[in-house]
C-alpha cells in the first residue's frame, strides 16, 4: 500500500521539474554569466600596472568577482584594462590588441594617464585612450588604489547587467523567430 | 689624476684640433674640432683605455652658429677615469659615428638623431628609436613646443597639440615663496 505523497496536494506544482527551472530573460541570464567571469587583458604600461597586480593578488583578490583569469592573449580576454601611460608609439599596439579581442568586449581606462594623458601633457603621449578605443569605465587616481580598480570593475559589472547586447547582436535571429 | 694625464697626452697628440680643455671639480672636459672627433674618440678607446661609452647626448644652442653640440661621456670599466668630449656641430653637418669604436654607441646615436635631428655618417641603422617611424619633427630642439605639433599618424586620427592648461610642473622664476614659484597650474600667456 502506497501512502499518498504530500506533493499530490499541490497538483499544479511539480517540485522535481519546476524547482530546477528559473524563468528569466535571455539577456539577463547571459549578462549574469558574462559579468561574473570577466577575463581581463592586463595592458600594463606604467605604475598603474603595479596596482593592477596588487588587485589580482591575495590581499585584494579580484577572484572574488570572477576576474582573476588574467589572459595575456587578447583573443581570450573580455575586458581590456589599460593601466598606464599610452604613448603615441604604444597607441597602435593598444589599438591592435583591442581589435584582436573578440566581442563582447569592454575597456577600462585605469588611472589619470589612460583616461586623459594625466600629467604627461606632451608631444609623446596620447591624451586619453578614448580618442583611440571606446572606454566603458574611467578610474581616477594616479595610480588608483586597488579598491578603486575593484570599484571600477564593479561599475562595469553593473553596466553589463543593464546591457541588451544579445538583443542587439542577434537581432536578425530574434526577428526570424517572432 | 689619471684623466688629467690623458688630457695632456691628447693635447700633445692633436695640438690645435683640441680647442679647449676644462677641469671642473676633477671632471675633465675636452672640446675638439668636429673633424678630429672620431680620431680623438678612437685614441681614447684604443690607447687610453676608455672601454665604455656611458652616454652620448647633444645640446641645442638655438640661435648660435654652429647650432648643436655633441657630448660624449667616456669611462673606464673599473670606473677610475672619466672623460667628457664635446664637439660643436652645424645644422647641415653630420657627425662621424662612434659605433665602430664602441658598439654601444648605436642606440645613443639613434636617440640623438631621433630627438635632435643630428645625422651620423657611417651609422649602420640610423632610424628613430623613441618616436614612431615617419614622425616629421625633432622634439628636443629648442624651437619645438612641449605640447607638440599636429601630425598625421597612420591608423590614428591625428596627434594633436596636448592641452597644457597651465601645465603641471610649471615654475615661475622670482616668486616670493614656494607657492608662488611653483603653482599647481598657471594661466598661459
Amino acid at each position: 500500500m502506497v501512502s499518498p505523497s504530500p506533493n499530490t496536494l499541490h497538483t499544479a506544482y511539480d517540485s522535481k521539474i519546476e524547482g530546477n527551472v528559473i524563468v528569466t530573460r535571455v539577456d539577463a541570464a547571459i549578462n549574469w554569466m558574462r559579468k561574473n567571469s570577466l577575463w581581463p587583458m592586463p595592458m600594463g604600461l606604467a605604475c598603474c600596472a603595479i596596482e593592477l597586480m596588487a588587485t589580482a593578488s591575495s590581499r585584494f583578490d579580484i577572484s572574488r568577482f570572477g576576474m582573476e583569469v588574467m589572459r595575456f592573449s587578447p583573443r581570450q580576454a573580455d575586458v581590456l584594462i589599460v593601466s598606464g601611460t599610452v604613448t603615441y608609439k604604444m597607441a597602435l599596439v593598444v589599438k591592435r590588441i583591442w581589435d584582436q579581442m573578440p566581442e563582447p568586449k569592454w575597456c577600462v581606462a585605469m588611472g589619470a594617464c589612460a583616461s586623459s594623458g594625466g600629467m604627461y601633457r606632451s608631444y609623446a603621449v596620447l591624451q586619453g585612450i578614448d580618442s583611440l578605443i571606446p572606454v566603458d569605465v574611467y578610474i581616477s587616481g594616479c595610480p588608483p588604489r586597488p579598491e578603486a580598480l575593484i570599484e571600477g570593475l564593479m561599475q562595469l559589472q553593473k553596466k553589463i547587467e543593464g546591457e541588451e547586447s544579445t538583443m542587439a547582436q542577434k537581432k536578425v535571429f530574434f526577428e526570424d523567430r517572432s | 689624476m689619471a684623466a688629467a694625464d690623458d688630457v695632456k697626452q691628447l693635447r700633445e697628440g692633436f695640438g690645435a684640433k683640441i680647442l679647449e680643455t676644462v677641469e671642473f671639480r676633477g671632471e675633465q672636459t675636452l672640446r675638439v674640432e668636429l673633424g678630429a672627433l672620431h680620431d680623438v674618440l678612437a685614441k681614447c678607446r684604443k690607447e687610453l683605455g676608455y672601454e665604455m661609452i656611458l652616454d652620448i647626448s647633444s645640446l641645442d644652442h638655438f640661435g648660435d652658429d654652429p647650432r648643436f653640440e655633441m657630448v660624449y661621456e667616456l669611462a673606464t670599466v673599473n670606473d677610475s677615469k672619466h672623460l667628457r668630449v664635446k664637439a660643436m656641430v652645424g645644422e647641415e653637418e653630420s657627425v662621424p659615428t662612434a659605433t665602430d669604436i664602441w658598439p654601444g654607441a648605436d642606440w645613443h646615436e639613434r636617440e640623438v638623431y631621433d630627438m635632435m635631428g643630428i645625422r651620423f655618417s657611417g651609422h649602420p641603422n640610423l632610424k628613430r628609436i623613441l618616436m614612431w617611424e615617419g614622425y616629421p619633427f625633432y622634439p628636443l630642439r629648442k624651437d619645438f613646443p612641449l605640447a607638440g605639433r599636429p601630425t598625421e599618424m597612420p591608423d590614428l586620427p591625428s596627434t594633436g597639440v596636448a592641452p597644457l592648461e597651465g601645465g603641471p610642473f610649471v615654475t615661475c622664476a622670482g616668486g616670493e615663496d614656494t607657492v608662488r614659484r611653483e603653482p599647481r597650474a598657471r594661466v598661459q600667456d
